[in-house]
């Protein structure tokens, strides 16, 4: 397995900046997931690993060697496509064994590493079956059964699961994660879906616009969200955003968005005469909004009306109206209250976050 | 009557039409067809005659023996087989890899390559043979199979890349990329991936070449020259004379050079199948 570098890649297509000196570095056994939304770059980003993509500027290295101008075959990745592009003409064994052959490794080694690959993949009743004849959840079984086969330096993943259905996704999502438990192989994986980044990476690389957003683990992006975007792509459902101004109440900050008023505790805001005046965003997530009741750590009730309950099954969707602002609150279900009544709402001042408003980045602690 | 009488009726004579258009289709196709057909098998003295009936009274084969012993039948069916054959065979291989380069590559000239190549579609094949015999004669291949080589191979070229690079547009990118990952060249990529999925394409390509040049006469009638190098199209025509015309032999050279052109489409019909790509990437 390999380390993977990104040294300020720039990728233009004509005149259209598609990144903008991207700066990674991937360690060997890694399992980064590349996310952002579409037309981030991400899969660009992808592509010149995989060198299918030329390099405007910037270096890629693979344990430590400059690929910029390497053939694809020649720098030992296997990459699953977003759409399988599995051969058609040839059975899931010669789709498998493909790059064997031409690299024309032994026909007993060929045997061998199929049938491994195969075992791992549930695919042996289906090695001689041509692509048309399987489900689309055997057609990545097999996609990514052809990465394994090669025992690639390191794993390229586009967006492998896009083209599933919910269940089937959740079941490969499984596999994935199993795969790279025994593989314990370096993978990079790009996915728009912020589920699967959460679930399956070691480190979240987060980009929009062409630029990284925040390198670091699931929790640390969901816990310590570095600018609004990251706060807004990743958490499901979105975080509540409040935009007001901060101001200074005797020893206090104060927070006022329209009805909303709170008092920002120290821990969250060191030094409250730095940003006395300044316009932030508050970010809450569902999750803590607090309906109807208070919790250590809370902030003063605010008065709210309930405007829509959605139901989730063990979880309850509230859209809660306060002044001008609209909150959604995630709570235990069933709550017991229909909309039209008036609601007390609180935040969970411990998992609160301050954006300046201008820079959009995190200034809370 | 019931709603489902009713559908079944309707389908019963949506069928019936469909099948009588189809039928008098294929009749008024296979006419002419049956007529000559007919005329090859009557003796010399019913050359002339208005019976209508498919078998001739006194039918015979002689017209065939003695197009095949009398005359040079056989030798012009040869060149026009290997004239016609070089040029498919070339002709395909020339489009197929000038469309893939249509298809998948970004260089200048390519959007009026293409319209130049239509372009030339249009203008009528008698136009071209003035700039054609100029050309062969340049070249020094006047009276040769390689002049009439060329010559049919440049004129279906255009139509042959159209067609391919319209196929190739089909095929997902995400195939060749996927085999380069695995290994092979962009060639290896054409070769390995593209060219095996292209069949139903390549096929029209070849039988289109084959069927333009296996009845092509003007361009032959200004190269060839000499009896030994006409292909078929010109020594039937030499059956023609001045007072008298050989209308058996005509007949029955002209239903024998209609073998070749069978045996190509039955063979190739097996390529031209639809769903190659099928499975290939998320459909």
């Amino acid at each position: 397995m390999a380390s993977v570098q990104f040294k300020g890649i720039v990728k233009k297509f004509k005149d259209n900046l598609v990144l903008n000196g991207v700066d990674v570095d991937i360690k060997d056994h890694e399992f980064v997931v590349i996310v952002g939304p579409s037309g981030c770059g991400k899969t660009t980003l992808l592509r010149m690993l995989a060198g299918l993509e030329d390099i405007t500027g910037g270096d890629i290295l693979i344990d430590g060697l400059r690929v910029n101008e390497l053939h694809p075959s020649k720098r030992q990745i296997a990459m699953v496509f977003q759409d399988y592009a599995l051969y058609p003409h040839m059975t899931v064994e010669e789709n498998m064994s493909f790059a064997l052959r031409l690299r024309k490794t032994d026909k007993a080694e060929i045997g061998a590493r199929v049938d491994e690959a195969a075992n791992i993949l549930q695919l042996q009743k289906f090695l001689k079956r041509m692509p048309k004849q399987l489900s689309g959840g055997q057609r990545q079984r097999v996609a990514i059964g052809r990465a394994i086969v090669r025992k690639p330096k390191v794993f390229l993943f586009d967006e492998p699961l896009s083209n599933l259905d919910a269940k089937l996704r959740e079941e490969m999502r499984v596999e994935i994660a199993k795969l790279y438990q025994r593989l314990n192989a370096t993978i990079i994986y790009v996915t728009h879906d912020q589920v699967e980044a959460m679930t399956l990476a070691g480190r979240i690389v987060i980009m929009n616009h062409g630029i990284i957003q925040q390198v670091g683990s699931p929790i640390e992006v969901y816990r310590k969200p570095a600018n609004l975007f990251v706060a807004g792509f990743i958490g499901s459902p979105t975080m509540n955003f409040m935009h007001g101004k901060l101001a200074l109440d005797g020893e206090h900050l104060r927070f006022s968005s329209g009805d909303i008023k709170l008092t920002i505790p120290p821990y969250l805001l060191h030094d409250p005469k730095k940003h006395d005046g300044r316009e932030v965003t508050v970010g809450v997530r569902p999750d803590d909004v607090l309906v109807g009741r208070t919790a250590d750590g809370c902030s003063d009730k605010v008065d709210g009306v309930l405007e829509v309950c959605e139901l989730l099954g063990h979880r309850e969707n509230l859209y809660i109206k306060v002044g001008e602002t609209r909150l959604l609150a995630t709570v235990e279900a069933f709550f017991d209250r229909s909309p039209g009544s008036a609601v007390q709402v609180c935040f969970n001042y411990k998992n609160m976050h301050v954006f300046d408003k201008v820079t959009e980045k995190r200034i809370s602690e | 009557m019931s709603e489902k009488d009713a559908i079944e009726r309707r389908r019963t004579v949506k069928y019936l039409l469909i099948h009588a258009v189809i039928i008098l289709a294929a009749a008024i196709c296979v006419y002419p067809l049956l007529r000559i057909f007919s005329v090859s098998l009557r003796p010399g003295d019913k050359l002339f005659s208005t019976d209508l009936s498919l078998i001739p009274d006194g039918a015979t084969f002689k017209a065939y023996a003695s197009l095949l012993k009398d005359t040079m039948f056989l030798r012009w069916l040869w060149n026009s087989l290997l004239i016609t054959l070089a040029t498919s065979f070339i002709g395909v291989s020339l489009a197929s890899t000038a469309a893939y380069a249509f298809s998948r590559f970004r260089f200048p000239g390519k959007k009026a390559g293409l319209i130049l190549l239509l372009s030339s579609q249009m203008i009528p094949a008698g136009m071209l043979i003035l700039p054609l015999f100029l050309m062969i004669m340049k070249l020094k291949l006047m009276n040769t199979y390689l002049g009439m080589i060329i010559a049919y191979s440049v004129s279906s070229l255009p139509f042959s890349i159209w067609i391919l690079k319209g196929y190739y547009d089909t095929i997902p990118r995400s195939l060749e990329e996927a085999a380069l990952v695995d290994g092979t060249s962009q060639v290896g990529a054409f070769w390995r991936i593209i060219l095996p999925l292209s069949t139903p394409a390549l096929s029209i390509a070849f039988l289109f070449n084959f069927t333009t040049a296996w009845n092509e006469y003007l361009v032959a009638r200004v190269v060839l020259f000499s009896s030994k190098q006409y292909t078929w199209t010109l020594g039937l025509f030499e059956l023609q004379g001045q007072y008298i015309t050989q209308w058996g032999m005509f007949a029955a050279g002209s239903m024998l050079v209609t073998i070749p052109v069978l045996a190509v489409f039955l063979y190739s019909s097996k390529w031209l199948i639809s769903g190659l790509t099928l499975g290939s990437v998320k459909g």
